[in-house]
């Protein structure tokens, strides 16, 4: 059998997180953008006013800026599964590939057949018809959030699929348990609603910076009250079904959630502190120089006085006889494939439900062979492969805090904002302005986070339960990973450099400049740069 | 034939479908891509081939990701194996699709020489490689992919990257592709553009459908001679999908030519795949644009047709053990999954193809170089 190469495995999450993460600074500003810039031009098709159209055209040509890296970088996620990540496509894709291909068929090809018109059609469609195509891509654009959400509530909740010795893989085998997969619904609310924060935020803080400097007042100040007021609701909305996946981990992924509050021995209802700051230490399994606040823990996350939370110890000591039973079933999976025999199947069936246990010992089994381990090293690879069940706690536990904390400092500026903003004293608050402008990349970091906390607090899974990261990954040699981590550091640079210098330049222009040459507003018809020959 | 065995070969037509969709419509804009910098002579002629394909690059393009997606959820087994032992051209193949929608996006926001120029030259490589790749990839599953699987279902490669790129058949299936997109991009470009971007467009495009009928013809007679692979025991077309067990498999020479011995009416596909792409170019020489455009939909599907039904039921052999190459039969969804996703398909694809119709209906018409210039909303 050939070995799993643990570098190449790194670097394959390594190239997955960074992709993933690259991607997620694009997505979430799309989700909320073309939900704006529908509102906006709602009010413009029913009131007429010009203002309302600048706006949608503003904002839109910041939009597309945006939307192009998100659509290709995109593109990146879809091959990933199945460049770098073979054996998880195999093992569970009879399942996730299903909403993402009909992410494609009901989503992606929406909003990116109706972008082109957003764009183009201004003067080709009637104002109602050119607002139902807005519609139309927001639409696209947050139903592509739903099934990828789907697809990965699959992975962190697996719902609706079935291990099958005959294929060696998970079998899809309900529909309705997949699409109402509970982590799926609250995941996408939670997700798309933290694109409008982020959108909001965008939108806010250019107006603020629009009217710091006095310019195009009537314009910024329009977009900051409607940005401000998205703002706030989105926050709570945000927050809310934050607090619901809090409870959904609680239930279903108790390692995620014992790592993401740091608690590594069950806690003591209802005075259990909620911790504040602390240094998680994964080597010594403790925290250092904690910080909690008394009472908040046990009804924050299991809505409950009385109802405690287990620790991370007790889930590895758990975690003991499943791992020994997982280890009978992979062997007998082993032999069945071979044999065909009921006797082994029915040995695989009385362990199946521990095969993802028994999976998680390979690295530590000698000759990375858990179908054979001699009898009197079984109990060291079975205490071996127990601290293996957690995730990384420091990641988990920080990346959720800082999460929080923004969200926090949102709803705060949010609130002031749009208060101060309804009150019309807005532009007298040069400090709450700049702080708006600051805070524009602020939500995306957020969301960054929040990504960190699902995906790294689901290790040491892919599956959850069922496929342990490390097998998931494809079994390329070392080179290979080096030759894309370097093309994707090159080429994604690129973008985001060709990206904010265009953000930037736009941005400053404002909206009376909305020319492609403001230089030459109206002159010749046809440039002299537009007929000069260009270099070959 | 049993419920199982039927999805699984709609699938594999589905597939069929999709690789058309791909080919002509994503296709098209390569090939347009391809040819930007020599239908356009200066910014303004660039700009009017550019918008003549904006409004629609991006729906075009879902064809790509669709047909992806589409792998992954009916064939996951054949979406994880291929996309990985071809991981160096799927790599090569994705950062320069990706720079594509960028350089739509930024190429005409900025006015600086060097930036347009610079993203003119990303044009051509983001139309020109991924569809070199595209029919390379057809070229090098013909000649049968080493690998083999391990126990749990992991595949293992067993040669190196090199051989599929400097492989003369793939380059040569390459080529073709490469062909029939600069031909389907200049049609596209006849129909909304005027002179003198209509007249260089309608030469290279002749020019790229002729290469493309060359190349078709010698690459079936090459094909003759190749290896193929047939099943030498009867199998069970509704099997578990599993490539480990269940099929024995042969290396034959000219073994791709025994479904079209054992069922002569396939030869009407290449004959309907060249006589298209010959009509074509005729079309195109008389300035018969839309007939010239629908014969290039026609030139793919007889070429994608051609090579679906020579290879069936395979869809990647393994040239280094025969008997888990991965077939209609191994490595498809399960039933329910197939099931499920067809009933999808099925509600949403009509939708597609209607809403996508009715953009090009609302954006129909010529491109005129002065509007696209004056217009802010133009790339």
């Amino acid at each position: 059998m050939e070995f799993i190469n643990p570098d190449v495995v790194d670097l394959s999450r390594f190239q997955f997180a960074l992709t993933a993460l690259y991607h997620f600074m694009f997505v979430p500003l799309t989700l909320g953008l073309t939900f704006m810039l529908a509102a906006m031009e709602t009010v413009y098709v029913v009131t007429g006013r010009q203002i309302y159209k600048d706006m949608t055209q503003f904002w839109g040509k910041l939009f597309g800026i945006n939307f192009a890296i998100g659509v290709a970088t995109g593109i990146t996620m879809e091959f990933e599964f199945g460049t770098n990540w073979s054996m998880y496509s195999h093992f569970f894709g009879d399942m996730f590939g299903t909403p993402l291909a009909i992410e494609g068929l009901m989503a992606f090809f929406m909003e990116s057949t109706f972008v082109g018109l957003m764009f183009f059609g201004w003067d080709r469609l009637s104002k109602q018809a050119h607002l139902a195509v807005t519609y139309l891509v927001a639409l696209g654009s947050n139903l592509s959030a739903l099934w990828i959400l789907i697809a990965n509530a699959g992975m962190n909740m697996p719902e609706g699929a079935h291990f099958d010795p005959e294929t060696m893989r998970m079998q899809f085998e309900s529909f309705v348990d997949l699409v109402f997969n509970p982590d799926a619904q609250a995941k996408f609310v939670h997700t798309s609603v933290a694109g409008y924060v982020s959108a909001a935020m965008f939108v806010m803080g250019i107006s603020a910076f629009y009217l710091l400097r006095g310019q195009h007042r009537q314009f910024a100040a329009r977009s900051f009250r409607m940005a401000a007021l998205f703002g706030i609701i989105s926050t709570v909305a945000v927050i809310t079904l934050g607090d619901v996946l809090g409870r959904l981990d609680y239930e279903k992924q108790p390692t995620k959630i014992a790592a993401i509050e740091g608690l590594w021995h069950t806690s003591n209802p209802p005075f259990e502190p909620w911790i504040v700051a602390a240094l998680p230490d994964d080597a010594r399994q403790e925290n250092h120089y904690e910080i909690g606040v008394p009472l908040v823990l046990t009804p924050l996350i299991t809505h409950t006085f009385d109802q405690p939370i287990t620790g991370m110890h007790e889930l590895e000591d758990e975690a003991g006889p499943r791992i020994r039973s997982g280890i009978d079933a992979v062997a007998a999976l082993r032999r069945y494939g071979v044999t065909h025999s009921s006797t082994d199947l029915a040995q695989f069936t009385a362990h199946e439900q521990d095969m993802g246990y028994g999976l998680l010992a390979i690295r530590h089994a000698p000759g990375q062979d858990v179908t054979a381990i001699p009898a009197d090293q079984i109990d060291d690879v079975v205490k071996a492969t127990q601290p293996d069940i957690l995730p990384n706690v420091f990641v988990t536990f920080w990346s959720f805090r800082l999460m929080v904390f923004l969200s926090l400092w949102f709803f705060a500026l949010f609130a002031i904002s749009a208060y101060l903003s309804l009150k019309r004293r807005l532009e007298r608050s040069r400090l709450l302005l700049k702080l708006c402008m600051w805070s524009i990349p602020l939500p995306i970091l957020a969301t960054e986070f929040g990504w960190i906390t699902a995906e790294a607090g689901r290790q040491p899974w892919t599956v959850f339960g069922w496929l342990p990261t490390f097998l998931s990954a494809s079994s390329h040699g070392v080179s290979y990973m080096v030759f894309s981590l370097v093309g994707f550091v090159l080429l994604y640079s690129v973008f985001i450099a060709a990206e904010l210098y265009l953000m930037f330049k736009f941005a400053r222009l404002g909206p009376d400049h909305d020319s492609m040459e403001p230089h030459t507003p109206a002159a010749p018809r046809v440039s002299a740069f537009d007929m000069r020959p260009m270099a070959s | 034939m049993e419920l199982y065995a039927i999805l699984k070969i709609i699938w594999a037509a589905v597939l069929g479908v999709l690789f058309i969709g791909l080919g002509t419509m994503v296709g098209m804009d390569m090939g347009v891509g391809t040819l930007l910098r020599l239908v356009g002579r200066n910014d303004g002629e660039r700009r009017t081939a550019l918008n003549i394909i904006g409004p629609h690059w991006d729906g075009n393009q879902v064809w790509f990701i669709l047909g992806g997606g589409a792998i992954f959820a009916a064939f996951p087994t054949l979406y994880g194996t291929s996309f990985s032992v071809f991981y160096v051209v799927m790599i090569t193949l994705l950062f320069s699709m990706i720079l594509r929608p960028v350089a739509f996006e930024y190429r005409s926001k900025a006015d600086g020489r060097l930036w347009r120029a610079g993203w003119d030259w990303v044009f051509l490589v983001s139309g020109f490689v991924p569809m070199f790749i595209y029919g390379a990839a057809f070229g090098n599953v013909l000649e049968g992919v080493g690998y083999h699987f391990g126990w749990t279902g992991q595949y293992y490669q067993d040669e190196s990257f090199l051989s599929y790129l400097l492989n003369p058949f793939a380059i040569l299936c390459g080529l073709m592709s490469v062909g029939l997109s600069v031909y389907q991009g200049g049609a596209m470009l006849m129909l909304r553009a005027d002179d003198p971007i209509w007249s260089r467009a309608r030469r290279y495009a002749m020019g790229g459908g002729l290469v493309a009928g060359t190349l078709f013809v010698i690459g079936g007679i090459w094909v003759r001679f190749l290896p193929g692979f047939v099943m030498t025991a009867p199998v069970n077309p509704a099997m578990p999908a599993n490539p480990l067990h269940g099929q024995s498999v042969a290396m034959v020479a000219g073994g791709w030519m025994h479904n079209f011995h054992a069922h002569p009416a396939l030869w009407m596909l290449p004959l309907v795949g060249l006589g298209c792409m010959l009509a074509g170019v005729a079309m195109l020489a008389a300035g018969r644009t839309v007939a010239g455009w629908w014969l290039g939909l026609g030139a793919w599907a007889g070429t994608i047709t051609t090579v679906g039904c020579a290879m069936f039921p395979f869809l990647m052999p393994s040239s280094t053990t025969p008997d888990q190459s991965l077939t209609v039969w191994n490595s498809t969804a399960s039933e329910y999954g197939l099931g499920c996703m067809l009933v999808v398909a099925g509600i949403f694809v009509p939708i597609i193809l209607s809403y996508t119709s009715w953009c090009y209906y609302v954006m129909r018409g010529k491109v005129h170089t002065a509007d696209v210039v004056n217009d802010t909303h133009s790339y």
